[in-house]
């Protein structure tokens, strides 16, 4: 995988959880939503909305990774961003993380690890869009 | 309940979105070779990237909802440990990707640790 890929996968990781730490602080100040218009005025809590931002520079290196790697590659290969979101919540939130849930980031942690030693994406999947696109590999 | 509603919601969004992202083609060729406008209008206009939007809009105001009352530690945790097994089969099954051993066994080890998460 190129750097360039990679710097993809990174950029998706941090903003997920990044975005996810702060949406979890923004909706901590809001409180406890019982109503739809509730939810809907949530977002204008500049935390939350700063969380979505994050999220959106999330959603665009996801899709840019998907655009040229399977959905199973992409989305184990992602998941360390539970990982990251769980140890940025331990110190900025302080939430508390026990043993079984670094047990559950040791095991996220393998899988991320062995799906990135597998093919990125389904040969068969690949040869179809990028003739579509026009372009030559 | 909101959890459920995250899971069923992402599935599709994933689904949809990987489909629609196959489509446009690599984004990276694409932008080398026709430019940012040529790549912005074809991701833009996509019709299966639209609706995989509108479940990922759904996924996540019912995940917002449950991040009100609920750990973030452990609510992103739980929605996306199940959602990992449901994209694994939806990714075979619609998308007729190449889901080896070696994917399954990453779909549930993500899977379980992430329950461990919610512990």
């Amino acid at each position: 995988m190129s750097a360039g890929k990679l710097l993809v996968l990174a950029t998706a990781v941090l903003c997920v959880a990044a975005g996810d730490v702060i949406l979890g602080f923004g909706m901590k100040q809001v409180g406890p939503v019982n109503s739809a218009s509730q939810l809907l005025f949530a977002v204008l809590n500049p935390w939350v909305a700063l969380g979505i931002v994050f999220l959106i520079g999330f959603f665009a290196s996801y899709l840019s990774a998907l655009s040229w790697a399977d959905l199973t590659y992409v989305l184990p290969a992602t998941s360390i961003g539970y990982v990251l979101t769980a140890l940025f919540s331990r110190i900025f939130l302080h939430e508390h993380v026990s043993l079984t849930r670094w047990l559950g980031i040791a095991l996220i942690s393998l899988a991320v690890g062995l799906v990135a030693r597998g093919p990125v994406l389904t040969p068969t999947a690949a040869s179809e869009p990028i003739a579509s696109a026009g372009s030559a590999k | 309940m909101a959890i459920a509603i995250v899971v069923a919601s992402s599935t599709a969004a994933d689904v949809l979105t990987s489909g629609a992202m196959k489509n446009v083609g690599d984004i990276g060729e694409l932008y080398q070779t026709q430019g940012l406008a040529v790549v912005f209008k074809r991701v833009a206009t996509n019709t299966r990237l639209l609706s995989g939007i509108f479940f990922m809009a759904v996924s996540f105001y019912s995940l917002l909802a449950a991040l009100s009352f609920a750990d973030v530690s452990l609510v992103a945790p739980a929605s996306a440990s199940m959602t990992f097994v449901t994209d694994a089969i939806a990714a075979r099954l619609i998308l007729k990707e190449n889901v080896d051993r070696r994917r399954w066994v990453c779909a549930l080890m993500v899977c379980a640790g992430v329950a461990l998460l919610t512990h």
